[in-house]
């Protein structure tokens, strides 16, 4: 709002009247109240016990519990990036069988709910009492039981990695759709094969379109890792749940994992900007491609 | 000497619209071929299927020896995998009229990207050869600017330097000066007035009427998916055999009249 005066004919100053925005005041005042009342009731509350919040907070095993959170979501983020590339290349694939394939496990594993997946992974030895690796019709090979490989950690990973995998297939296709056809007919043209192509020109173009977005399944997949608690997998919820059944301060161990939580968020979406900050203006110049809307666009932005 | 590329009755479509309805075509070696034609008359398909990029649906279409996607084996023609696509346009540098230059690539990798991962040659080497191909089209100082920081006539530069970094034994131009402002034309018709002196064999589909009456061979002039005449390109200028060569003809020309 102006808040120069204006010059009269004579050369004086006529200053401006500020508004006056009642309505938006009182907005503002009603919001206020409604949100301190909230905080207030929970901070006063005399059946929660700050001091135990406080307590726990580093306590070993909560502190334990969030390597393990870490591990788990790195793990599995790995896991389901890695698969997610490969099942969108399958889905692309020209090869119906394959193509098919990569649709129905996509379809799977988005059309049943993740706990379910990591119950299915936990229990796996009542379905396979052992895993064999061998060579078909011979001996040669290796014999494991499933109930020391299948621990909660691992079955965590496999049932959030394989998740994420399905979803982040369809993004990863996505990005590989939008990289201009251009690229891949120059790359047919100077004589790489349809793999060389994907690899060395549509992927690395690809990945920077994909990139960003990674941030946000990382920073979902950091609070998704508190389903492991059913499989008790010894992360920041299993040993925040496991302290509150000894001592039945359910809210104050909530409140201690929800600020974990919120930290290792806060700390993803730090590294997310930064990612979309390097990666961010590559990715639209990418998708643009060299064309006359691309120009047009380019000229529009500057 | 055979001919470098020889089309007899090749035939193209694209679901039920016939695109190229017999075109007999044929390049000498050491040949500058210019094509003209209205847009849609199937001239960039059929540079298309001189290198595979698109499939011939009938008549031969022979390049650098090979019936183009298939050989013959005990009497029976089999299609080319795609292994064998990639080894056949291997020696055909092709560039295009959107410029089509690895968005992630500087000047520079994308003039080495394929000598390394198609020939596999070493990078450093790759990087010293690109780097006299890039001083050959003047860009040398340029080398390590990605396609976005660079002019249309520099990125078309680079594309021709990324096609000769293959040492291909034909180059086929696509309208490459088509998405250029006015002004940054010439610097790309230098470059290739410098390859065809140069004895490179050349396909060029155009609209530089100037350029192919300067450089070209042959002219010919294509329309409605067939070649309607063709002919060293003074001649074929200044004394069309047929109406729609005229018309087309006088309709470029003024265009240029009143563009300049």
């Amino acid at each position: 709002m102006r808040t120069e005066p204006f010059t009269g004919p004579s050369g004086e100053r006529i200053p401006v009247v500020r508004t006056r925005r009642w309505g938006r005041l009182a907005a503002a005042a009603v919001a206020i109240l409604v949100v301190g009342w909230l905080v207030y009731v929970m901070v006063v509350n005399p059946r929660l016990h700050w001091d135990k919040v406080a307590e726990y907070l580093f306590h070993d095993r909560i502190l334990d519990g969030i390597w393990v959170t870490i591990e788990i979501s790195v793990l599995a983020t790995v896991l389901g990036l890695l698969l997610g590339v490969g099942m969108a290349i399958l889905r692309l694939s020209h090869n119906p069988v394959l193509s098919g394939l990569a649709t129905l496990y996509i379809w799977f594993f988005r059309g049943t709910p993740v706990l379910v997946q990591l119950i299915f992974w936990y229990n796996l030895a009542f379905l396979f009492p052992e895993l064999v690796l061998k060579i078909p019709f011979t001996m040669i090979g290796v014999k494991w039981d499933t109930n020391e490989v299948m621990t909660g950690f691992t079955a965590a990973m496999l049932g959030l990695g394989l998740n994420l995998a399905a979803y982040f297939a369809e993004t990863v296709r996505a990005g590989i759709q939008a990289v201009d056809k251009g690229q891949t007919e120059a790359a047919y043209a100077l004589g790489m094969t349809p793999a060389k192509r994907m690899r060395v020109i549509v992927l690395p173009q690809a990945l920077r379109i994909i990139i960003p977005p990674t941030g946000n399944e990382f920073i979902s997949m950091l609070k998704t890792t508190s389903l492991v608690y059913v499989v008790a997998g010894h992360d920041l919820m299993t040993n925040a749940s496991q302290i509150y059944k000894a001592n039945n301060l359910i809210m104050e161990l909530l409140i201690v994992a929800s600020l974990w939580y919120m930290l290792m968020t806060a700390i993803a979406t730090f590294l997310q900007s930064r990612l979309e900050r390097r990666f961010g203006s590559d990715a639209v110049r990418l998708v643009r491609g060299g064309g006359r809307g691309a120009r047009l666009l380019s000229k529009a932005a500057a | 000497m055979s001919p470098v590329v020889h089309a007899t009755g090749v035939r193209m479509s694209y679901g039920d619209t016939q695109v190229l309805n017999g075109v007999d075509f044929a390049v000498a070696p050491g040949e500058v071929s210019c094509v003209i034609g209205p847009s849609g008359s199937g001239k960039s398909t059929f540079l298309r299927c001189v290198n595979g990029l698109e499939p011939v649906l009938g008549g031969s279409l022979r390049v650098l020896g090979e019936e183009v996607g298939y050989s013959l084996r005990e009497g029976r023609y089999r299609p080319w995998s795609p292994k064998e696509f990639a080894s056949f346009r291997r020696r055909i540098g092709m560039v295009f009229q959107r410029f089509n230059l690895f968005a992630h690539q500087s000047a520079l990798e994308n003039v080495a990207c394929a000598p390394v991962h198609v020939l596999g040659l070493p990078a450093e080497q790759a990087r010293r050869t690109a780097m006299d191909h890039l001083e050959r089209v003047g860009l040398a100082e340029h080398a390590h600017k990605r396609p976005h920081q660079l002019s249309g006539g520099q990125q078309q530069r680079v594309a021709i330097a990324r096609a000769l970094a293959m040492s291909p034994e034909l180059m086929l131009f696509d309208e490459p000066t088509s998405a250029l402002d006015p002004e940054l034309v010439d610097e790309v018709l230098e470059v290739m007035r410098g390859l065809a002196a140069d004895g490179m064999t050349m396909v060029v589909v155009t609209h530089e009427i100037a350029f192919a009456r300067e450089v070209g061979d042959r002219l010919t002039f294509f329309a409605d998916g067939v070649v309607v005449e063709s002919g060293p390109p003074a001649e074929l200028v200044a004394n069309p055999g047929h109406e729609r060569t005229r018309a087309f003809l006088s309709s470029v020309l003024s265009q240029r009249e009143k563009a300049g």
